[in-house]
């Protein structure tokens, strides 16, 4: 091929990179085979202790639920996973057509007008809700309720800092939202747990002329109130819990979703419906004049490659799971969690300190620091909840869901009643 | 000829196909007490989702996956993209009940084995770029843009030089670099680039003064040649004390063969989806990681993986910018990127960069009389842009070339990108396509040089043989149809101006 190109050596082709700077001794380790790299990573994995093995209690932000065969098969197709962002519509339709069915089943979910194709995560579609909604008020203020995790937040303000956008700080309590805010961020479950009244504070801010953008856990709506139904103008979720495995945090998908009259301010790809020269309905990327590749620094969102394939898996699973699976699999998270709870405050030492409803986490208050309790349970196969003692004293946040098996629940009741016996 | 035999498969969504009662999965009964629900005013009215059979799902999917293109089944040449193969191996590994089920709160000890995966090839990365500081949590590309932009800001804000807030940016810069910019607050400046496709050293002087927070540079540039003055570029940038960003989204000519690091780039992103072999998805989900020089190491997002006394943790460096998504990346990608390097291994990882570039010229030199070269008499690195104005001329644009392309079975290549060549074809084989599939390709973009000549209305026409025809973008915009309605009718919306449907797309 060198001949053909007219060239004696390789180095011919890459005289334009100086001379010096050429062939840097690189420290890597050598070509490993598939058989001994296959098992060198395995043994990695195997290293890590990982909930199967270990019963888990860990939320947060991330779930734990069962995946069906069917819904992994249909995501790991060659067709789907290997082909390109769907720039060229006549041979990506099965992408398109799956982004649509996305997009439907979202807004179908959520309870609200209109979806985009997804986010990269749950967080960064919280924020880019927040910046959208800057957008739409022309406003550059933002007021969360205090409730919110702080992880969402930290987000919030690593993506809103450096445009200048404040970030204000409501009390639970409050009733009223400031008057000059672009819009209210809550969350619910909040980040401990509890349901929030969306109902309630969008009427407070739609008072205040400012747009709501909730955070919610997309197992919880389809047994609690959708954002739509409590008059939410941008709704987002993190979309893991849908058929997504926990791996480690990610890849995941985020969920965005909103009124229909703010769809030209979405960030994000978007699929729309059309025909073609025959008048046969076909799927294309739409509202593209929102986006960097034409509207560069006056874009929506810089996003481009997003997360095309987690959406699948989430449509893959909502289709599994149908109309019923979904309210099914919210109950039985609900009951579980809810027996959890229930047997955990009977202990002696612990207490359930949170007010309030909640749907599948809840905060337990523990006779010892939550890192010591952790460490305890872990000595018997168990992964214990998040540390939440920044927030409620010696506070522990349970998850419990459907993979949680009343066997799993008694035995990190009687390792918890072991733990605070041993204090006394 | 074509690959679409299913093309007329029954195409209704799923809410459509739904029929009351039917199910595909069944879950236990609850094996706990069923506690009392809240009241009906907390509960969700109505929930509408599709109800069908496991077969009708899974008969439904595998049509659809047919309708499209792929790396499995297709040829890529897409520039600035590099749509190489990807191996299976790397999905096995990503898939292994030890890294898919590990949850990303768990303590730091519970999960030595993922951080060593994460810290190792936060290491690879490092060396292979000559940029040491490493932080894999960027989600994709442009997040990566967007954390690198964010240390150049909070490096300038470090030493109160406050007035640094202009991002330098070449006009055959991709979308992502201004857009990246304007969200973390800087403003951008179009440098013009020279006749040749490089940058042009003077009038990129004449933009450089005590306001320049960072010029983003994509190398090779995105014509696909190497900027020879490269040096001098990042000492002027240097000597006005500004930084310079390396959009090394795709360093799949630079592997083994230079290092970002040392030609005085201070920040670059890479993408994993491309470089670095993990699939594209569709559109994702992909990996960006941002890696910087020493001295800016302390300004990375939220969390690193560092190494003490041979226990890996998650950290947040000294001046951390903070966090920028939920975790700590798209840690499935980052195993797949990790296996592929060490398949890859130091033998490999020159070997990949320098058969890129030979396939490239090879694809250059045997297509140079049948389409225009952007920039002739260079040699090209890993991609080469055409021209198709020849073409345009008897009536056939670039986008007509494109299309009738997909009648023999090959991907486009990326069109009408960068912007300043018109009518461009960019192609990018890649080095994992053998010297039979660029023979092929090339005897196929001959004969529709030939079509252009003396029929062009069949490049017009084209794709024949697909799923649909040309679709209609313009109605798609004007009229937004974004999800199902049980009527099959749009809603109405308030329409604006189409815009123009072009420009860089990765």
């Amino acid at each position: 091929m060198l001949e053909a190109i007219g060239v004696e050596q390789f180095e011919d082709l890459i005289h334009d990179i100086p001379s010096h700077k050429r062939y840097p001794t690189l420290k890597l380790r050598p070509a490993a085979s598939e058989l001994e790299l296959g098992r060198e990573i395995s043994a990695m994995a195997e290293a890590n202790q990982y909930p199967g093995p270990y019963s888990c209690f860990l939320g947060a932000g991330a779930y734990r639920h069962f995946i069906p065969a069917v819904a992994k098969r249909i995501v790991s197709r060659g067709e789907f996973m290997t082909s390109y962002t769907p720039y060229q519509p006549e041979v990506a339709q099965g992408t398109l057509q799956t982004a649509f069915e996305f997009q439907t089943l979202v807004a179908l979910l959520l309870g609200m007008e209109v979806a985009n194709a997804g986010m990269y995560d749950g967080p960064t579609a919280f924020a880019e809700g927040a910046l959208m909604a800057c957008r739409v008020t022309g406003r550059g203020k933002l007021a969360a309720v205090s409730s919110v995790s702080p992880r969402l937040l930290e987000v919030v303000r690593s993506y809103t800092e450096p445009q200048s956008i404040t970030l204000e700080v409501l009390d639970e309590e409050e009733d009223e939202v400031p008057g000059d805010v672009a819009a209210l961020l809550i969350q619910s479950p909040n980040g401990l747990g509890t349901i929030e009244d969306l109902a309630r504070w969008s009427q407070a801010a739609h008072a205040s002329g400012a747009l709501v953008v909730a955070s919610v856990n997309p197992t919880s709506v389809a047994l609690f109130k959708s954002p739509g139904e409590c008059d939410v103008d941008i709704a987002t979720a993190e979309g893991q819990a849908l058929g997504v495995p926990p791996a480690f945090g990610g890849p995941y998908v985020g969920l965005f979703a909103c009124k229909s009259e703010f769809v030209r301010q979405m960030p994000g790809r978007i699929v729309g419906r059309t025909s073609d020269g025959q008048g046969k309905p076909g799927y294309v990327l739409t509202l593209q004049t929102r986006e960097q590749h034409i509207r560069r620094e006056k874009a929506t969102s810089n996003i481009c490659t997003s997360t095309q394939l987690i959406g699948l898996m989430v449509t893959s699973y909502l289709a599994t799971m149908g109309k019923r699976g979904m309210r099914e699999v919210a109950e039985l998270c609900y009951h579980k969690a809810h027996y959890a709870a229930e047997q955990i405050g009977k202990v002696l030492g612990y207490s359930l300190p949170v007010p309030g409803t909640f749907f599948h986490e809840f905060v337990i208050g523990c006779p010892l620091p939550p890192s010591e309790i952790n460490e305890r349970l872990l000595e018997q196969g168990i992964i214990g909840g998040l540390d939440v003692s920044d927030r409620v004293d010696n506070g522990m946040l349970i998850c419990v869901t459907e993979m949680n098996t009343r066997a799993e629940i008694d035995g990190l009741v009687g390792a918890l009643r072991e733990i605070g016996a041993g204090l006394r | 000829m074509s690959q679409f035999t299913a093309r007329s498969v029954d195409r209704r969504l799923l809410m459509d196909r739904s029929v009351a009662g039917r199910r595909a999965m069944r879950l236990p009964q609850p094996d706990v007490p069923v506690a009392p629900l809240p009241g009906a005013s907390m509960l969700r009215k109505e929930l509408e989702l599709p109800e069908l059979s496991e077969l009708e799902l899974v008969r439904y999917f595998s049509l659809l996956s047919q309708l499209n293109f792929s790396i499995d089944t297709n040829f890529y040449p897409l520039g600035s993209c590099t749509m190489k193969y990807n191996p299976k191996l790397n999905d096995e590994m990503a898939s292994l009940p030890g890294l898919s089920d590990i949850h990303p709160l768990q303590d730091g000890a519970t999960v030595q084995g993922a951080l060593r995966i994460m810290f190792e090839l936060q290491e690879a990365l490092g060396e292979i770029t000559g940029l040491p500081g490493v932080c894999l949590s960027p989600l994709a590309g442009a997040q990566g843009e967007y954390a690198g932009l964010l240390v150049a800001r909070a490096y300038h804000r470090s030493r109160n030089d406050l007035k640094r807030t202009v991002a330098l940016i070449p006009d055959s810069a991709h979308g992502t670099n201004p857009a990246s910019a304007a969200m973390a607050g800087l403003e951008v400046v179009t440098v013009p680039s020279d006749k040749n496709g490089n940058i042009d050293v003077q009038a990129l002087r004449q933009h450089v003064d005590e306001r320049t927070a960072v010029f983003m540079l994509t190398l090779p540039s995105t014509v696909g040649l190497f900027d020879p003055s490269i040096l001098e570029i990042t000492k002027t940038i240097h000597d006005a004390g500004g930084l310079v960003y390396a959009d090394g989204a795709n360093l799949n000519a630079l592997l083994g063969l230079t290092r970002l690091g040392d030609l005085g780039f201070d920040i670059a992103h890479s993408n994993l989806h491309k470089t670095f072999s993990t699939p594209h998805g569709g559109g994702g989900p992909g990996a960006g990681p941002v890696l910087v020089s020493e001295a800016l190491r302390r300004f990375l997002p939220t969390p690193v993986v560092q190494r003490a006394d041979n226990q890996y943790r998650l950290a947040a460096p000294a001046d951390s910018v903070g966090r920028l998504n939920g975790f700590h990346g798209s840690f499935g990608i980052l195993v797949r990127a990790y296996t592929y390097i060490r398949t890859m291994g130091l033998e490999g990882m020159r070997q990949i960069s320098e058969n890129a570039i030979i396939n490239a010229n090879y694809i250059q030199v045997r297509l140079k009389s049948d389409y225009d070269l952007a920039f002739a008499g260079r040699y090209s690195m890993h991609e080469v842009v055409f021209s198709a104005r020849k073409q345009k001329a008897k009536g056939a644009s670039a986008l007509d070339v494109a299309k009738r392309l997909i009648d023999y079975g090959v991907h486009p290549p990326t069109m009408y990108f960068p912007l300043i060549v018109p009518e461009a074809l960019m192609v990018e084989p890649t080095e994992t396509e053998s010297k039979e599939t660029l023979d092929q390709f090339i005897a196929i973009m001959q004969k529709i040089a030939r079509e252009a000549e003396d029929t062009p209305e069949v490049l017009k026409s084209a794709p024949h043989d697909t799923p649909n025809s040309r679709l209609n973008e313009a109605a798609a915009a004007r009229t937004p149809y974004l999800r199902w309605r049980r009527d099959g009718v749009a809603p109405a919306q308030s329409s604006a101006p189409a815009g123009v449907d072009a420009g860089d797309r990765r």
